[in-house]
């Protein structure tokens, strides 16, 4: 079936814009990097239709890759449900957000720059999704890290954008470190790295009831993906991450990239699924970051912080499905969340071009001049905030019924978590758009190119729920509890609703509530305001202490004391030999003349000697 | 034992002497020309000791090598000779002690 073609394309297209794009005219760095990504996406739906209907996983093995004593790892792909899901996300939701590109960076530097970095992107994580062993997932992990670097720092000149992108990188370094050590201890226990084997050879084993290998190898593999999807402990980066042109915060800080982390679970089910207890650390991390994201996300003021810590809280809803067992929910939630969250972020860009202003209390009024931009939001808003019948309800609600059925307490926190995250969605849209313009003149409504991308994922973002991705994934996965208790629903609708509802009155009806509240609540909103403070607990506790290590042990010490003394030593010494060797070298012509009389007088000697002894 | 009755060691004797002349005004002399001279009194002397040798083992090689030691010490003497010459002009002086820089 060719599925290589899939990665290829964009692949092709990065290396024609890259090595031509800058002496090409926009119109032909459009062409390819567009035609690259739409090429790959026609070419998914033309292997999906082919292998319909999936039943099992379609493996096509090119060639080897590693060879070394019994262990062949290939260069091989396959595409099984799980994996057409994501197949479907990368190529649909990335053509749409390449299109809308167009638009957004029609007036920046470096054009060609960003269209070959985002189609390599592509070409990443269509092998990280397709990949059929773990090192291949590893090397997409890998390269879908190195664009987000690159595309964080996209704008290179602003210190801003390169540390936080150096700050990406190093983050997700942390989470790799925990990523490779859970492949080796797979290739320790299974002596393979292939999909099939490994996780054939998982399920013969008994659950672990404590801590054995499988449980260490879900927690090292959790620790790569809190960093790749930004949870707890490692979410740092993904606000910071902001820094990058929109399109890029939307391709791979909300749609696909983050998302790496929830796939890579949902792959590794076999893995959680016997041993217990990594799975509930999963849950409960997804719980946690969920939760706390979400009041972070309350109080900012940057249109685009406000949808970065909501893409953090909603990846944490992904990783609560997957931790109670509902693998299938939580990859529907991943189907959802590409639509709104993607065009949340688009729709935050289209603002963004019409003022030259992220700041959410310097705008305000502009449903008149952005119209399309504005129902658009409006709906990703209800999507996002579990609005009946709109894509985010059904992938919520089943995450949050799955909750209950493994814990109560689950569900509570998870619903308290729905009503935050409507109260700060509708926050954004209606300090944004309602209300009275705040300081700025001039605004207008984005060009086809920007807002057609955003109608269409407007509509899926309403009716993509309608998919039945979690039926259809049902088979990958053992069935678990799922109830369909309708008051829980009910109750998890009403969070929503009222989150909308006190978004309403607090930043449209009682305008000014919002700022009395934050007085009143005094100590608490200064905490939550600066983020728990946790980027200087981090700076504090982690940072700070490495540097100073750095400094004055690895520099000051090693550096200067070892190495450097070791070099210097060594040049020392060979300047001293040559000191004393030089006076032999007097430029006296009549000394060389007795240096080789007595040279060969000693010889002679030796000869006679040697001779004499024979 | 050669016709003219002269024996072997004769030569060798000589040979030695004449050698052991040009080494030491080799290294005791400091005037250019002298040691250039001395330098092909040396070459002369090892030619002799060749050219005797050859001649009481009635072999030829020893009479080739003379003949090598004759174009070296010809072609010697004429790089030698434009050298000192050089040296002379620039200098002023053959004393060997005060060209010396290409010691530093």
């Amino acid at each position: 079936m060719l599925l290589w073609l899939i990665p290829a394309f964009p692949l092709l297209g990065f290396l024609l814009n890259g090595v031509i794009g800058r002496r090409s005219p926009k119109s032909f760095v459009n062409a390819v990097a567009i035609g690259a990504v739409a090429a790959s996406f026609l070419w998914t739906l033309k292997t999906l239709a082919a292998l319909w209907p999936l039943d099992t996983a379609h493996l096509e093995q090119y060639f080897t890759w590693i060879q070394a004593g019994d262990v062949r790892i290939g260069f091989d792909l396959a595409v099984d449900r799980l994996s057409a899901v994501m197949l479907l996300v990368v190529t649909g939701v990335g053509l749409l957000i390449h299109i809308y590109s167009i638009g957004y960076m029609a007036h920046e530097g470096g054009y060609y720059r960003f269209f070959a970095y985002l189609n390599l992107f592509m070409f990443f994580m269509l092998t990280l999704v397709m990949a059929a062993n773990f090192l291949l997932l590893f090397v997409g992990w890998e390269g879908v890290g190195l664009c987000s670097y690159l595309l964080i720092g996209f704008w290179f000149l602003r210190s801003s954008a390169t540390n936080a992108a150096n700050k990406a990188f190093i983050v997700n370094r942390i989470g790799d470190f925990g990523f490779s050590l859970g492949i080796y201890l797979i290739y320790i226990h299974f002596r393979s790295l292939d999909f099939a084997p490994v996780f054939a050879a998982v399920s013969e084993r008994p659950v672990e009831s404590g801590v054995g290998p499988l449980t260490l190898i879900g927690l090292l593999l959790l620790v790569g993906a809190t960093g790749k999807s930004a949870q707890i402990p490692l979410y740092v980066w993904l606000p910071d991450a902001m820094e990058g042109p929109t399109p890029v915060s939307a391709l791979i800080h909300a749609a696909t990239m983050v998302t790496a982390g929830v796939y890579m679970v949902a792959r590794c089910s076999a893995i959680y699924l016997h041993a217990p207890l990594a799975l509930e650390t999963v849950a409960v991390i997804g719980l946690a970051t969920a939760l706390f994201a979400a009041t972070i996300g309350v109080t900012q003021f940057d249109i685009k912080k406000v949808f970065a810590y909501s893409t953090i809280s909603q990846l944490g809803y992904m990783f609560l499905g997957a931790g109670v067992g509902a693998f299938g929910a939580g990859i529907y939630h991943l189907w959802t969340h590409a639509f709104f969250k993607a065009l949340l972020f688009l729709g935050a860009g289209s603002v963004i071009h019409a003022l030259g202003e992220q700041d959410l209390r310097k705008m305000g009024g502009l449903r008149h001049k952005t119209p399309i931009t504005f129902w658009t939001l409006v709906a990703a808003a209800v999507s996002i905030s579990g609005v009946p019948f709109t894509a985010g309800f059904f992938s919520k609600d089943e995450i949050l019924l799955a909750a209950y059925h493994h814990a109560p307490w689950m569900y509570w926190v998870g619903t308290i978590t729905a009503g935050l995250t409507a109260f700060y969605v509708f926050r954004a849209i209606f300090l944004a758009f309602l209300g009275e313009p705040r300081g700025w003149q001039h605004a207008h409504e984005s060009p086809p190119v920007m807002t057609v991308p955003l109608i269409l994922l407007a509509i899926l973002s309403l009716v993509g729920g309608l998919a039945p991705v979690s039926r259809f994934l049902a088979p990958m996965f053992p069935p678990h509890e799922a109830g369909h208790e309708m008051h829980l629903v009910v109750i998890s609708v009403g969070a929503g609703l009222a989150g909308i509802a006190l978004a309403w009155l607090f930043y449209v009806a009682r305008p000014g509530l919002a700022e009395r509240t934050a007085a009143r609540l005094g100590a608490l909103y200064q905490l939550v305001y600066n983020k728990y403070f946790v980027d200087e607990i981090y700076q504090a506790a982690v940072v700070q202490p490495v540097i100073r290590g750095a400094r004055s042990m690895l520099w000051q010490k090693v550096d200067v004391g070892l190495i450097d003394g070791a070099v210097n030593g060594l040049g020392a010494r060979a300047c001293a030999a040559g000191d004393v060797l030089r006076r032999i070298q007097s430029g006296n012509l009549r000394s060389y003349a007795a240096w080789v009389l007595l040279g060969s007088f000693l010889l002679l000697l030796a000869a006679g000697l040697a001779g004499g002894a024979r | 034992m050669s016709p003219a009755g002269v024996p072997l060691s004769w030569y060798l004797v000589l040979a030695a002497f004449l050698f052991t002349l040009g080494a030491a005004g080799f290294v005791f002399r400091r005037n250019i020309i002298t040691m250039f001279m001395c330098i092909e009194l040396m070459l002369n002397a090892v030619n002799l000791t060749f050219v005797a040798l050859a001649y009481h083992t009635h072999q030829v090689d020893g009479l080739v090598l003379a003949f090598f030691v004759m174009v070296v010490a010809a072609a010697e003497a004429a790089v030698g000779l434009a050298i000192i010459l050089t040296v002379f002009r620039n200098r002023a002086s053959l004393q060997i002690d005060e060209v010396q820089s290409l010691r530093d």
